[in-house]
């Protein structure tokens, strides 16, 4: 392990590790609240050096162009994440919707989910991946349901069921695409290696290789929330700990996502296999305009903006279906600018309904009279996430749009719609949460407003001006994805 | 491959889809459990064949911990947490079991229409394990969406890793990290079943997921 590369990759599986458990045995609150930032800026720190050092590919573990920039957004995000996440949960103590004995089996878990999707962005071997991502399902499911009130459990019990049910489904497709590389490659950890898998796909056994990608988008879909198959989500968004929304929606959406597209790359490498892109079309379509329409009759805050998830979701889907440099090149923008975009929003949603004591739209009123930084960061993400223009997200939506317009008018069209139609339902729930009459109970705010303005801030920053070297990068990256 | 070791191999195949009928007609708690314990003997003893014909010794670890975890453990601790609750009434399903076995019978069919021809490249071994193991698969979801009890629907899942274990070690030469992964997670996964349980009995008395559906999300 004298590569300092290798030393780089393990310290970024490992010191999630080593917080979770010192995290689950540490009994004063201040400190473990300051340590799980600790431990996640150390491990942000270890993947930008991912940037200079990189460790030659191995059977298990991997990086390359493709996951650098998504093992960065992801440590990047569960830093700012767990900054928001201190002054989130020192309240929830004081309310005493938290104990002391759940408070560390939640930070113990927070940093077992950071670990698992490091695992599963940096894991080679097809298998370890699923483990990764089973073990990040098994992490959530744990903190969905870490209030026990009803509804939490309830929740928590619909992703466990629908979320094994889709991994599972996963396995199988991975098990089939073993089967289809193995009688090329030959038996042995070679064979599952995605590497050596992309390399020599276009010898595979296409009707195998069809099956089982039917198998891993049904599986994985399920994971990344696309709709028909998304009915865990709101739920598991709506119930749990906010700073555990912000993950979700933020990270874990995308590493499930992340999965389907080293799929999608073996598939696109094997001439004779079915062209995965319009099974992603359609589904990211109807997620799109499915969720946009559900998006009208939300009540509750927070699972409003789980079923936004859902349709931004679906736009990348839809942006990684079409293929081609551009759709891609907008694919990943979108995918970085909804990251930060959405956990921001999950940032000053967690204090709104903190100072409001409740979650429904109904009772909150005039947040920018009553909390103006909050409700102005509110407004700020709102503008952003229906991707009004400077933001990043309008760039990334225009670009997709334009290119599909160029291929398939009709698809724009539809794709435009949805987006119109999400666009109205959350400029108008926001007309009543940020102005009007103050309504509603009303505390004072104790937040930390830095994660949700930086991440506000980079997104804008996107919008008006990305630096050369990015683009290229993007455009590399975009190049390989195919 | 003589044709005995085959021959077995697919017997133990096939039984593990006649099991998993059993498990869809099972109306009393205890009988499932037990069907359940059968269903997972049948897996550990078919992958300990395929460990003896391919030579795969690792594989015998993967039928240890079939027969231990899951036709031993999981079990007892499930039948005690039965007794403990007070719950060993009469299983409610959502459709009748006779069309339920019907339904059944279709996915049976259907998964050897799919998988038997794109398979032709494989061994006769292969195809046949692979055909039989999403049968398996299909009649744990089955399974899952006919039980309304929260029992019901966690067997039916561990039904379907089983069914998925048959597919892993079918593949030949698949490398260990799944199998054990596999097994692994589902010892996660009953940490998980086992705290739920607990909470929802301490809530609501009762297993019965309609109880939990109940509160729909949205309405106050």
């Amino acid at each position: 392990m004298s590569d300092p590369g290798a030393l780089v990759v393990g310290a970024i599986l490992v010191i999630p590790v080593v917080s979770a458990v010192l995290l689950a045995f540490l009994p004063d609150d201040r400190t473990t609240a300051r340590l799980n930032v600790l431990g996640t800026l150390l491990t942000l720190l270890c993947a930008i050096a991912l940037f200079f050092v990189r460790p030659e590919p191995g059977l298990f573990l991997i990086v390359d162009d493709v996951n650098v920039v998504f093992i960065v957004l992801n440590t990047f995000v569960g830093f700012t994440t767990s900054v928001f996440s201190g002054s989130y949960i020192a309240h929830e103590l004081e309310t005493g919707r938290l104990t002391h004995v759940y408070l560390r089996f939640y930070h113990a878990m927070y940093q077992t989910l950071m670990f698992a999707m490091n695992l599963a962005l940096l894991a080679n071997n097809v298998g370890l991946m699923w483990v990764a991502v089973e073990l990040a399902t098994l992490t959530t499911v744990l903190m969905v349901g870490i209030y026990r009130t009803h509804e939490a459990l309830e929740a928590a019990w619909k992703y466990f069921i629908l979320g094994s049910v889709g991994i599972a489904l996963a396995l199988f497709g991975t098990i089939l695409v073993y089967l289809a590389s193995s009688t090329v490659i030959g038996e042995g950890l070679e064979a599952m290696a995605w590497s050596v898998l992309v390399q020599r796909a276009w010898a595979f056994d296409p009707a195998l290789l069809n099956l089982a990608f039917v198998f891993l988008l049904l599986g994985y879909g399920t994971k990344v929330g696309l709709a028909p198959l998304h009915a865990w989500l709101p739920d598991a968004h709506a119930e749990g700990p906010t700073p555990i929304s912000a993950v979700l929606s933020g990270l874990l959406l995308n590493v499930a996502l992340f999965a389907l597209l080293r799929f999608k790359m073996v598939m696109s490498a094997n001439a004779g296999a079915l062209a995965p892109g319009p099974l992603m079309v359609s589904l990211g379509l109807v997620s799109v305009v499915f969720a946009s329409f559900m998006l009208y009759r939300r009540d509750d805050i927070k699972r409003m903006f789980a079923y936004s998830s859902i349709e931004h979701m679906g736009i990348i889907s839809f942006a990684f279906g079409m293929g081609g440099p551009l759709a891609n090149f907008a694919g990943l923008l979108h995918m970085i600018m909804h990251s930060l975009t959405k956990s921001a929003i999950f940032f000053s949603v967690g204090h709104i309904a903190q100072v409001k004591g409740t979650q429904k739209m109904d009772d909150i009123g005039g947040l920018t009279v009553s909390h103006p930084v909050l409700g102005w960061g509110l407004i700020l993400g709102v503008i952003t996430i229906v991707g009004l223009p400077p933001m990043g997200i309008f760039m990334s939506e225009f670009l997709i749009l334009t290119s599909t317009f160029a291929r398939h008018p009709v698809l724009a069209v539809v794709l435009g719609f949805g987006l119109l139609i999400a666009l109205g339902a959350l400029l108008y729930r926001l007309n009543g949460l940020a102005f009007g009459e103050v309504h509603g109970a009303s505390a004072p705010a104790r937040a930390s407003y830095v994660p949700m303005f930086t991440h506000l801030g980079l997104v804008l920053a996107a919008g008006i001006f990305l630096p050369a070297p990015l683009v290229s990068w993007f455009q590399h990256v975009a190049e390989l994805l195919r | 491959m003589d044709r005995f070791a085959l021959d077995l191999a697919h017997l133990f195949a096939g039984g593990l889809v006649l099991v998993s009928f059993m498990l869809l007609y099972q109306d009393r708690m205890f009988s499932l459990l037990n069907t359940f314990a059968l269903h997972a003997f049948v897996v550990s003893v078919s992958v300990a064949w395929q460990a003896h014909i391919q030579s795969a010794p690792h594989l015998y670890i993967t039928a240890a911990i079939a027969l231990i975890v899951k036709a031993i453990v999981i079990p007892v601790v499930l039948h005690r947490i039965i007794v403990r609750l007070g719950i060993h009434r009469d299983i409610e399903t959502v459709v009748g079991i006779g069309k339920t076995m019907l339904v059944g019978i279709g996915l049976v069919a259907l998964s050897i229409l799919v998988m038997l021809p794109i398979t032709s490249a494989e061994g006769t071994l292969v195809r046949e394990d692979l055909a039989f193991a999403l049968s398996v698969i299909l009649l744990g979801l089955l399974m899952m969406v006919s039980r309304r009890n929260a029992v019901g629907q966690v067997i039916g899942f561990m039904s379907i890793e089983n069914g998925l274990i048959l597919a892993a070690t079918g593949a030949k030469g698949m490398p260990l990290v799944v199998e054990i992964s596999v097994a692994f997670s589902i010892l996660i996964a009953l940490i998980v079943i086992g705290i739920f349980l607990f909470r929802i009995t301490e809530r609501f008395d009762s297993v019965d997921i309609y109880a939990l559906d109940r509160f729909r999300g949205e309405r106050p």
